[in-house]
């Protein structure tokens, strides 16, 4: 008995040791593992995707183990540097940006693409938690105006580009810190309401015709079955035909015979939602959400105002990214281009989610004795 | 400062605060996954089988299989409508390497126009790269050997087999058989109609005349399916099920192919038409009409050239004229006698008084006979055997229009005979009813007398007439004419020992009507006699025509007047135009104990004498085959049409 408390003591403190949070990595994992099988079977069965997306897993990882190792003191103290830095590249993108998919999101930078919008992801939780936690919570009217103006800066630079998607996961990452450090419920209510009042105004004077004409499809999408309402429909009827087992891997009809498009990328949950039915659906979901709850877990236990916020807005984004992608491929949502996280192929937006995991394992593992 | 303010921090509340948010965010969030899940388990669960039926929608497709068209036979089995493959250059663009050079090598070797390598490089952008394009049709026999000797250099070129109707005997069977061609858009609205565009999904052609469209239905069978796996392009993935289509039945006509090339010879030259019925089942033996055309030429689609050579003819060969009209003249002579002695006007005995000219009592108008000077004492025989003219108008004259028009109708005067064609025309039997609602006029007396003698506006069809006399043979009985003899089905089955070919066959019922009864029978025979005599009495006008004859004939001429004649003028063939001519006419049947075949022959503006040396000479031709004995070509399947020519004429010789 004596012996084996040791043992695992001495287990538990060699990951401590290596900054790898234990329940993380083993919902990453899973969740990475039962990627690699979708992939396959969503790219046409083509092997050389799947070693793709297992390579970008491998680069995925590094980063996570890399950015684990830096104490998370260290993004407070550079948070406000690395902000001005990224506001100004975002800046920099639509001035020169490369210009892919009908979109201005890259900066060629010689060796490779630059994303610039990918990086703030993370550098936008950090300087709102830093701002945030500079002063004593809960936080103040005052403070939370101010930090929504630091918010809307990369938001609406991101929207411009335009990348709807990325924006929305950006403000909801501010939007998330600033709930958890307090804010005053009257003042979430009046933000509710007046952002209600926004909207028709966004409607008739800021949104794109390609933007309003994705609500229309996503409120009625059997108005042009063949046209924008093609994508959707072929996505529900994939998940609906799948049933309770699914019909088997490889063997869904609606992916393996192309129907369903953006297969491998955006709208993999309907090729697994196909292939393994509700039951495989739930299996991800309870994947999702053990994830989720260790990511809060670790942002409880967190030391500092700072450490704490950021590691909660880290992994309520991760949950909406589960939650919008989940919702606008089952048509819960319109559709935003927002990939299922660690499972969609693709490595960009993959290793931003596994540098927001390295976050979070350096603020469960960095750990001082005293406070 | 900085280390005030760090005392000043309320740790622990902010920790408590953190978790309390952290707590409603969980709560959120479990609150959002429960509805991501239900919203799955509606799609999953609830409208599951919506789905899956919608999944399956997407992927299997039906391709319909045409049923092969059921071949049709003469009595004998000869084939008269066969299905002949039909062989096309296609190919698949996708399995070559390079198409614009393959077309070209191909076209080369094959000599293909370059308009239509034109056409086919056109093609290639509207159409799927895994479907097949045409590049030439109706492959000749050189071509398709000599591609397919060098098939191998042309990968995804290849030659696509059809079947397509070809009639062995062309022109010959045209009237009869009709033709099948291409179905067009007022076909299609007609099958949607009638709710058969779905069986008739893969088929392309469709009967247009005759026995083709008139047993199109059975013809045609049911359509099969070959259910496939597609994907999103439409390409074709793997077979999942096949249902043979059920080949149409094959028709037996009662139509005897060697009786037809003896009509056809005996009318070469002259516009005409002729039917013969076996009176025993209203079997139609034969029913040709001249001059015919090519029903070959309509299947692949009729060139303008061609067309326009067939409507353009004045001697109109569209037109069948077995059912057409022509004044009957003294072939029905033998049923007004008959309706005659049924209403008592006269009996066998009646005899008249003929000096060649017959007048109304109070009317200047003067009715000749043919006879200048007349046939002195006529009875009942002799008026059939002479043709003598007054005596019928004197008839005539006395039953009056509506007994006459009573009686002919149910003879089938004026009405469709019923036989299996659409073609048919009904033809005008006139009567006080008739005129008034055609012409709004009434009745002349006058004209009752030109019906005495099958003129006026008394017209029947070949078909009408052969039908007519066929009832008189069989004394009263209705045997509806009709082509089709049987129909059978050819079955596959499978008893472990290898596949059995099966031919049901179902013979087609005698179609009866009610008979006609008279007062007194032994008018039948009165009736009958005189026609018996008209053909084997020396000196009558049908003597010579038959004279010689193995079997026993009777019978009855007829001349109809198309020109009309002034008083006191005379009828020169020689001086009218030709299509002023007589027309000559004759029925017949024989043998006259058991009657087993009834002939009618009409020809058109002849250009001498009448239905005695036009009409019954076609009659005795026919009859002579018929009666000839019967080494039937049947033994040779696929006979050409000059080997049955040499054939009969052998035949003739040994008869003779």
């Amino acid at each position: 008995m004596h012996s084996t408390g040791q043992d695992q003591q001495k287990t538990f403190s060699i990951w401590r040791r290596l900054h790898i949070d234990v329940p993380l990595l083993a919902g990453i994992l899973s969740l990475m593992i039962l990627g690699l099988f979708i992939v396959y079977s969503a790219g046409g069965q083509s092997i050389d995707m799947a070693i793709k997306q297992a390579r970008n897993m491998g680069i995925a990882l590094i980063v996570m183990i890399f950015v684990a190792q830096i104490p998370p003191l260290i993004y407070r103290k550079w948070a406000v540097p690395m902000f001005i830095m990224g506001i100004l590249l975002l800046v920099a993108v639509l001035l020169f940006g490369h210009i892919g998919k009908g979109a201005r999101r890259w900066i060629n930078l010689g060796v490779f693409m630059f994303q610039p919008s990918e990086v703030m992801k993370l550098i936008v939780p950090v300087m709102i938690a830093w701002y945030v936690s500079q002063k004593n919570l809960p936080v103040r009217i005052l403070n939370v105006f101010i930090a929504f103006i630091l918010l809307l800066i990369p938001t609406l630079l991101i929207a411009r580009q335009p990348d709807l998607g990325t924006s929305l996961l950006i403000a909801s990452s501010g939007i998330f810190v600033i709930f958890l450090a307090g804010s005053s419920w009257k003042l979430i209510g009046s933000c509710a309401v007046l952002a209600s009042a926004f909207a028709p105004i966004l409607w008739m004077f800021l949104m794109k015709p390609y933007q309003k004409q994705r609500v229309l499809t996503f409120l009625n999408p059997e108005q042009d079955p063949l046209g924008s309402g093609y994508h959707i429909i072929q996505s529900k009827i994939a998940i609906g035909s799948g049933g309770l087992h699914g019909k088997g891997w490889l063997q869904g009809t609606q992916s393996q015979l192309e129907f369903l498009p953006e297969r491998h990328t955006d709208f993999i949950f309907a090729v697994f939602s196909e292939e393994f039915g509700l039951i495989g659906v739930s299996v991800l979901l309870l994947v999702y959400l053990t994830i989720v709850m260790r990511g809060l877990w670790i942002a409880v236990h967190a030391q500092q105002a700072f450490t704490k916020l950021l590691a909660g807005s880290l992994t309520l984004t991760f949950f909406v990214y589960v939650f919008v992608n989940i919702g606008m491929v089952s048509g819960l949502l319109p559709v935003v281009g927002v990939p299922l996280p660690l499972v969609s192929y693709g490595g960009t937006s993959m290793v931003t989610l596994m540098a927001g995991f390295g976050i979070l394992m350096a603020i469960s593992t960095h750990r001082r004795f005293h406070a | 400062m900085a280390t005030k303010r760090v005392t000043i921090r309320n740790h622990t509340a902010e920790a408590n605060l953190f978790a309390r948010r952290t707590f409603i965010a969980m709560l959120g969030l479990i609150v959002l996954l429960l509805i991501l899940f239900y919203n799955i388990y509606q799609l999953e669960i609830v409208s599951y089988e919506k789905y899956k039926t919608r999944s399956n929608s997407n992927r299997i497709k039906l391709l319909p299989v045409a049923p092969n068209r059921g071949l049709i036979y003469d009595r004998n089995g000869v084939l008269l409508a066969d299905n002949k493959p039909v062989y096309s250059l296609e190919v698949i663009p996708e399995q070559v390497p390079n198409f614009a050079e393959t077309i070209t090598q191909v076209s080369q070797l094959l000599d293909i126009s370059d308009e239509r390598q034109k056409k086919v490089l056109q093609s290639l952008k509207s159409k799927r790269r895994f479907k097949p394009i045409e590049i030439q049709s109706r492959l000749s026999e050189q071509q398709v050997a000599l591609f397919s000797v060098n098939q191998h250099k042309f990968p995804g070129v290849f030659i696509d087999a059809r079947l397509k109707r070809y009639y062995p005997f062309g022109d010959l069977t045209t009237h009869s058989l009709g033709y099948v061609a291409r179905i067009n858009r007022r076909d299609e609205i007609k099958l949607e109609e009638q709710g058969k565009a779905e069986n008739y999904a893969a088929t392309r052609n469709i009967g247009k005349l005759g026995l083709e469209k008139y047993y199109q239905d059975i013809l045609h069978g049911t359509i099969g399916n070959q259910e496939v796996e597609i994907n999103s392009q439409g390409r074709v993935i793997r077979t999942l099920n096949f249902t043979p289509p059920v080949p149409g039945k094959d028709l037996t006509l009662s139509l005897d192919i060697e009786l037809q090339m003896i009509a056809k010879r005996a009318l070469s030259g002259k516009r005409g038409a002729v039917v013969a019925i076996d009176p025993r089942d209203g079997g139609i033996l034969a029913m040709y009409s001249n001059p015919s055309y090519n029903g070959n030429l309509f299947v692949h689609g009729i060139s303008y050239k061609d067309y326009n050579k067939l409507t353009g003819s004045k001697n109109l060969p569209l037109i069948n004229r077995t059912v057409q009209g022509y004044p009957p003249a003294s072939t029905i002579k033998p049923l007004l006698a008959l309706t005659g002695l049924e209403e008592g006007i006269i009996t066998e005995h009646t005899t008249i008084n003929d000096r060649g000219v017959y007048q109304l009592p109070g009317i200047e108008t003067k009715r000749r006979d043919w006879k200048k000077w007349g046939h002195g004492k006529v009875n009942l025989t002799k008026s059939l055997e002479q043709s003598c003219n007054i005596y019928y108008f004197d008839l005539s004259y006395k039953l009056g229009i509506t007994k006459i028009a009573r009686m002919m109708e149910k003879f089938g005067f004026g009405e469709y005979t019923g036989v299996d064609l659409h073609e048919e025309n009904h033809a005008i039997m006139p009567s006080v009813e008739w005129k008034r609602a055609r012409y709004g006029k009434a009745w002349y007396t006058g004209e009752t007398l030109s019906v005495g003698i099958g003129q006026s506006y008394w017209t029947v069809t070949p078909l009408q007439l052969a039908q007519s006399i066929s009832i008189l043979a069989n004394k009263g009985q209705i045997k509806v004419p009709h082509l089709l003899k049987a129909t059978s089905e050819v079955s596959f089955s499978n008893d472990g020992n290898g596949l059995h070919r099966e031919v049901k066959t179902t013979e087609q019922p005698i179609d009866l009507k009610p008979p006609i009864e008279l007062n007194n029978p032994r008018h039948w025979d009165i009736v009958l006699d005189g026609m018996h005599n008209t053909v084997q009495k020396k000196g009558a006008t049908a003597y010579i025509p038959f004279k010689g004859a193995r079997y026993d004939a009777a019978g009855k001429t007829g001349s109809a007047q198309v020109a009309n004649i002034a008083q006191g003028e005379e009828y020169n063939a020689e001086t009218t135009i030709e299509s002023k001519r007589d027309n000559a006419m004759f029925v017949a049947f024989a043998p006259f104990e058991s009657p087993e075949i009834v002939v009618a022959v009409a020809i058109e503006n002849v250009a001498k004498g009448g239905g005695s040396t036009n009409a019954a000479p076609v009659a005795r031709q026919i009859m002579d085959q018929y009666f000839g004995d019967r080494e039937i070509i049947s033994k040779t399947k696929h006979p050409l049409h000059e080997e049955i020519y040499q054939h009969v004429d052998k035949k003739k010789t040994r008869n003779r």
